[in-house]
């Protein structure tokens, strides 16, 4: 390229010239996130129904799928919010307040199991709003915020249930619903399983497609351009933590049938294992980007782990080792693809 | 403003301004944080199809001028009339709502997202039907369709396919996609707060050559810069700001940059500096 050449085709001769193979991949990652844990997960199946053919049974399988179900919901909620650069670790707090509560009222006062299921969600929303509205309106860190809130809604829902679990057999029917199950050919999928399904087709559309999902992307990629280019960035956050919230309450209501009880002390590590999913599933902990397609192939990973390697005899620490890998691996390759240039 | 200085010059708008309705005008803007004063008492008058460049030291009053024009600022006292019409920006959306469109030097634009994504950002189409209004489900080929046809209107060959992420492109392009978002949505202004100032020298010009574009399109531009010889280079007239008032208007042709700088800086006045071809 010489000075005598117009700028406009120099720059089209530089777009035009060869790129490497290496930066194709890095092109290709960059236009579809969901690529390398698709491609982990296709791995993963490969390596352990190898190690050990039961895994790809139909009743394994089905067993994983309702395994991923609870933090695969709860990854939904966070794959919202850390798509507009934040984090929630109160998401396994606000569930199990939520679940609580409901389960409390249905059991004593013999609230209808309908409304305890809508209520799970208006108290998860609210939980949800509190976050939204501490982040908005007091200009506080997420991380600060959640990590607040986590043993704020983790003690109330302690101190309200006297640390007692609620049998699903002294709860109304409605309630643990989630945890029945139908036959789809040899697989067997409970209600909570599609549940969870709905959950990322309807988010899913709601991101890709609407106008709101373009405006929690761009809030999250640069706020301060998404306020210039009129976008109410208050409110798109406060939405996004309210519907994480509300998420998180349908959630309690898959986690009871899940487990066969309302009980105070489950999940309690669903903060990391959801933020686990959400960055092995290729979303960018500082926002703006993913896709939160690539989540549902992390939760699955993770499902994949600890199936594959207790099917294959191995200690479940490796299960360990393996998922922090991954989750280094997965930040590594974020890094390197958010340097894209054409 | 004490005298309206224009010449004929060689550019072919603004051909007799003074006659003519000004598109925005401003009459004694004022505007005080505390005890500091930001505008005291700035009249302003943009003109069909011109190039209006703002200039003015570090606490002139450029940006607080330019805040109250297109509603980031709500001034203290004085007037703002756009087509003639007195007007109220409470907020930037008012202002934008009424076709004045703002270029940052921030490049503000979301870098994740790709053209198509960020020229109909916070204003995207839905399409018809109940998809749109039941689904909410955003017209996603008509808009990359418009922002191809918008990017084409300004000459931007080189930013060929909408569904690229801005990320990818440089900075210069990244400013050129912002003027083109200007450029689709503002139908009666286009206001450029610094579109240089995080640009080199190549990608500056890109920028400036854009400005032509809009001024042949007839739409009224105002450009601030602490370039001179940019401004110099697109401005059909250049109003001075000093200590919060307007120190005069001069044109490129009127007087010379060092002049300017001269009545910028305080070194001179535009009475003591009439300028060779002011009439």
């Amino acid at each position: 390229m010489t000075t005598t050449t117009p700028p406009t085709s120099a720059a089209q001769q530089f777009a035009l010239r060869r790129h490497s193979p290496l930066q194709r991949v890095q092109h290709l990652l960059h236009a579809h996130p969901a690529i390398s844990p698709f491609l982990v997960l296709v791995i993963a199946f490969v390596v352990f129904s190898t190690l050990n053919p039961r895994f790809a049974s139909p009743n394994s399988l089905s067993l994983v799928l309702q395994q991923v179900a609870v933090i695969g919901a709860l990854a939904v909620g966070q794959t919202l919010i850390i798509l507009t650069a934040g984090i929630d670790l109160s998401v396994g707090a606000i569930a199990i307040l939520a679940m609580m509560l409901s389960a409390k009222l249905a059991e004593g006062q013999g609230l209808p199991g309908v409304l305890a299921v809508l209520l799970a969600i208006a108290v998860g929303a609210a939980a949800g709003a509190l976050n939204g509205g501490l982040v908005t309106r007091l200009k506080l860190p997420p991380f600060i915020v959640t990590l607040g809130t986590l043993s704020v809604f983790t003690s109330i829902g302690l101190l309200y249930s006297g640390g007692q679990s609620v049998q699903a057999t002294d709860l109304p029917p409605v309630l643990s619903w989630t945890g029945e199950s139908f036959p789809v050919g040899e697989f067997r999928i409970t209600f909570g399983v599609v549940a969870v399904v709905l959950l990322y087709l309807l988010v899913g559309y709601a991101l890709a497609k609407t106008a709101w999902g373009r405006h929690v992307y761009a809030v999250g990629d640069d706020k301060e351009a998404a306020r210039l280019a009129g976008i109410r960035v208050d409110r798109v956050l406060l939405s996004v933590y309210l519907v994480a919230g509300a998420i998180y309450g349908i959630t309690a209501w898959i986690l009871i049938g899940r487990a066969g009880a309302a009980s105070p002390n489950a999940i309690t590590d669903a903060n990391l294992e959801s933020i686990t999913a959400v960055v092995i599933g290729g979303t960018s902990l500082f926002g703006g980007r993913g896709v939160l397609l690539g989540t549902l192939l992390g939760a699955l990973i993770v499902g994949f782990f600890r199936s594959g390697l207790s099917l294959a005899g191995v200690d479940d620490q490796y299960r360990v080792l393996a998922v922090g890998l991954l989750v280094i691996l997965a930040v590594a390759v974020d890094q390197w693809i958010r340097k894209v240039r054409a | 403003m004490t005298a309206t200085t224009h010449s004929p010059g060689s550019r072919p708008p603004a051909a007799e301004p003074a006659q003519r309705t000004p598109v925005l005008s401003a009459r004694g803007l004022v505007k005080t944080f505390g005890k500091v004063v930001g505008l005291d008492g700035v009249d302003l008058d943009l003109y069909p199809g011109e190039v209006l460049a703002v200039i003015g030291d570090n606490g002139a009053g450029k940006s607080t001028l330019i805040k109250c024009l297109t509603g980031a600022l709500g001034p203290d006292a004085g007037e703002l009339f756009l087509e003639g019409r007195p007007v109220h920006f409470k907020r930037p959306q008012d202002a934008r709502d009424a076709g004045i469109e703002t270029v940052y030097q921030t490049l503000a634009v979301a870098p994740a997202l790709d053209i198509a994504s960020n020229l109909f950002l916070g204003r995207e189409k839905r399409r018809r039907g109940p998809l749109g209004s039941v689904f909410r489900m955003l017209d996603q080929k008509g808009m990359r369709r418009e922002a191809a046809q918008a990017l084409a209107d300004l000459g931007i060959g080189t930013l060929q396919n909408v569904a690229q992420a801005v990320e990818t492109l440089s900075g210069g392009q990244r400013q050129a996609v912002s003027v083109a978002r200007a450029a689709a949505f503002g139908s009666k202004v286009i206001v450029l707060d610094e579109p240089t100032a995080a640009l080199g020298v190549k990608e500056s010009n890109q920028v400036l050559r854009l400005i032509e574009e809009l001024r042949s399109r007839r739409l009224p531009v105002i450009l601030i810069s602490h370039n001179m010889p940019q401004v110099f280079e697109v401005a059909d007239r250049i109003h001075i700001q000093r200590l919060g008032r307007c120190a005069g208007v001069v044109s490129p042709s009127s007087h010379t940059m060092a002049e300017a700088v001269a009545i910028m800086t305080g070194a001179t006045t535009l009475e003591r500096t009439p300028g060779h071809a002011t009439s």
